[in-house]
């Protein structure tokens, strides 16, 4: 974690957001320090996916800012944020493969979208990538024929391909058997240290949250109710962090 | 009342999106990189594998116009220029207006169904992250190859269904073929085949544009799929007629 006089890497102030009558973020205020690995924590349905998109601008917050690198995303036109873009990368729920490409293809989208390498360069990165994930020898697999364990760490892949300076994960690991989650907590810590990139990830395992976290944050009825180092949280006394953390079915947050 | 409003609503918000992303395919279309493989990928979709159903619609069409127009003209002793009625009306008119029906049905409903699905599955969210405008690498294509490929398509239509005139004046009516022949192109102008490829192109560039439109902006899942497959047709075979009309009055 870098020093707190530096400008963090991405805030959001005040993030409301609604669907329909539904209040899914309700004032949310985060700051994210460059190099950070923050982690997300939180029920399910609570709104973790909807705040990581909006980090990205996939979705515009109803009231409330979010910048990143001192750019308020919401000043962007549709032709700059394109490019803005380039400086994240995100690993969806679900994968999001592209389901027309093969696996390599998919890798190998954003590397040639960015015009910066040639063709033995994108090949290598890819068998880097895929080296990386566990993967290597389902090049020419479609989305369609992997697991969805499998189809996560592609997507995982193909989210670092670029090396980007921002790093979204959600729920990269769920579903994963527990040595392939300590594998990519590994490749996580890696790329942390290497390029220093800024990391947010979601998950649902709480070992894996205090094996990557810097900072841990828990997301409760469109609020973060509490953040702070892994040793802070778990000195912590708030009921609803307890029975989180403790994984009972009894407490405040089963009302 | 309430539902008048809401449909007025609907049509505008309609309206603007189509509008926007006509804007946006516009605005996209000068920029690197250029996709020539999307393009080509398209244009073949769009143009080579329409060639079945839009040759045999211009074939039975242009066969049907060649009887009903002998029962008619023959009425006035006007047989002897059933050629020339179905070489102008299926140039001006037929072959552009049903082969552009049957592309909003065979290509229209690919695109709103294939973008439906990629908004549903989140890959077009996937393109926005991976710094890619979906509009300018899925749209951007589409509606280029449909625009140039309709009025090849069209172009070939035109001449099948004159044959077809041809072949059922000749073998069924016992209309002398060389007469006919020449009959066929006697009044034709140039003007009336430019007129049809054109109206072909803008009719190829609304079927796409909606197509996409439509899938582009899909919610809800599977049955959010089958619904923008459905009015990508609907509307984009709507479009096609109510510009037939306002292209046929003003430009010709
Ligand atoms: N596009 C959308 N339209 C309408 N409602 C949405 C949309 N996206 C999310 N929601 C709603 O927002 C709420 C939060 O969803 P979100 O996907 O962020 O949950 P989550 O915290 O990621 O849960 P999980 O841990 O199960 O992934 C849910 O109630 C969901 O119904
Ligand atoms: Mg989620």
């Amino acid at each position: 974690m870098s020093s707190s006089t530096a400008p963090p890497k991405i805030r959001l102030r005040e993030i409301r957001k609604a669907f329909a009558s539904k209040v899914v973020l309700d004032g949310v205020d985060l700051a994210i320090e460059e190099g950070e690995s923050l982690v997300i924590i939180g029920g399910s349905g609570t709104g973790k996916s909807v705040l990581l998109k909006h980090i990205i601008g996939l979705m515009k917050p109803d009231r409330g800012t979010v910048t990143v690198d001192g750019t308020d995303l919401s000043t962007l036109g549709y032709r700059e944020i394109t490019g803005f873009r380039r400086r994240f990368g995100m690993a969806f729920q679900e994968g999001a493969l592209f389901d027309s490409m093969t696996v390599a293809q998919n890798i190998a989208f954003p590397l040639e979208r960015a015009r910066r390498f040639d063709r033995s360069a994108v090949r290598k990165r890819v068998d880097e990538c895929l080296g990386l994930v566990r993967l290597d020898g389902a090049e020419e697999k479609m989305p369609s024929e992997l697991s969805g364990g499998m189809r996560r760490r592609v997507g995982f892949a193909r989210a670092i391909a670029l090396k980007p300076a921002i790093l979204l994960f959600d729920e990269p690991t769920s579903g994963l058997d527990p040595v392939m989650t300590a594998l990519l907590d590994e490749v996580i810590l890696d790329l942390q240290r290497t390029l220093e990139s800024t990391t947010v990830t979601i998950t649902h395992d709480m070992t894996s949250a205090f094996r990557i976290a810097d900072r841990i944050a828990m997301l409760h009825r469109g609020k973060i109710i509490a953040i702070g180092t892994p040793k802070e949280l778990k000195a912590d006394t708030d009921p609803r962090l307890l029975q989180f953390l403790e994984g009972r079915a009894e407490g405040p947050l089963s009302e | 009342m309430a539902t008048l409003i809401r449909l007025a609503e609907s049509f505008f918000t309609e309206m603007g999106r189509f509008a926007m992303m006509l804007w946006r395919v516009l605005m996209w279309t000068p920029r690197p990189p250029y996709d020539w493989r999307q393009l080509f990928q398209q244009m073949q979709r769009v143009g080579v594998q329409s060639i079945p159903v839009v040759a045999l619609t211009a074939l039975f069409t242009g066969m049907v116009m060649a009887l009903q127009s002998y029962r008619v003209l023959v009425r006035f002793s006007a047989e002897g220029y059933v050629g020339s009625l179905v070489g102008v009306s299926m140039v001006r008119e037929l072959a552009c207006v049903l082969g552009a029906l049957m592309v909003a049905g065979r290509c229209g409903s690919a695109m709103g169904a294939e973008l439906g699905t990629m908004r549903v599955t989140e890959q077009i969210d996937a393109l926005e992250v991976l710094a890619t405008d979906p509009i300018h690498y899925l749209v951007v294509p589409r509606v280029w190859a449909t625009a140039l490929m309709l009025p090849l398509l069209i172009a070939m239509a035109d001449a099948v269904g004159i044959y077809g005139g041809y072949v059922v004046a000749v073998l069924m009516m016992g209309a002398n073929p060389v007469t006919y022949a020449s009959n066929s192109f006697q009044f034709m102008e140039l003007n009336d085949l430019t007129s049809g490829l054109i109206k072909a192109a803008v009719f190829g560039l609304l079927i796409a544009v909606i197509g996409c439109q439509k899938g582009f902006y899909t919610r809800g899942g599977a049955a959010g799929v089958g619904r923008s497959t459905t009015q990508a047709v609907v509307l984009g075979s709507i479009a096609v007629l109510i510009a037939d009309f306002f292209l046929t009055k003003v430009l010709f």
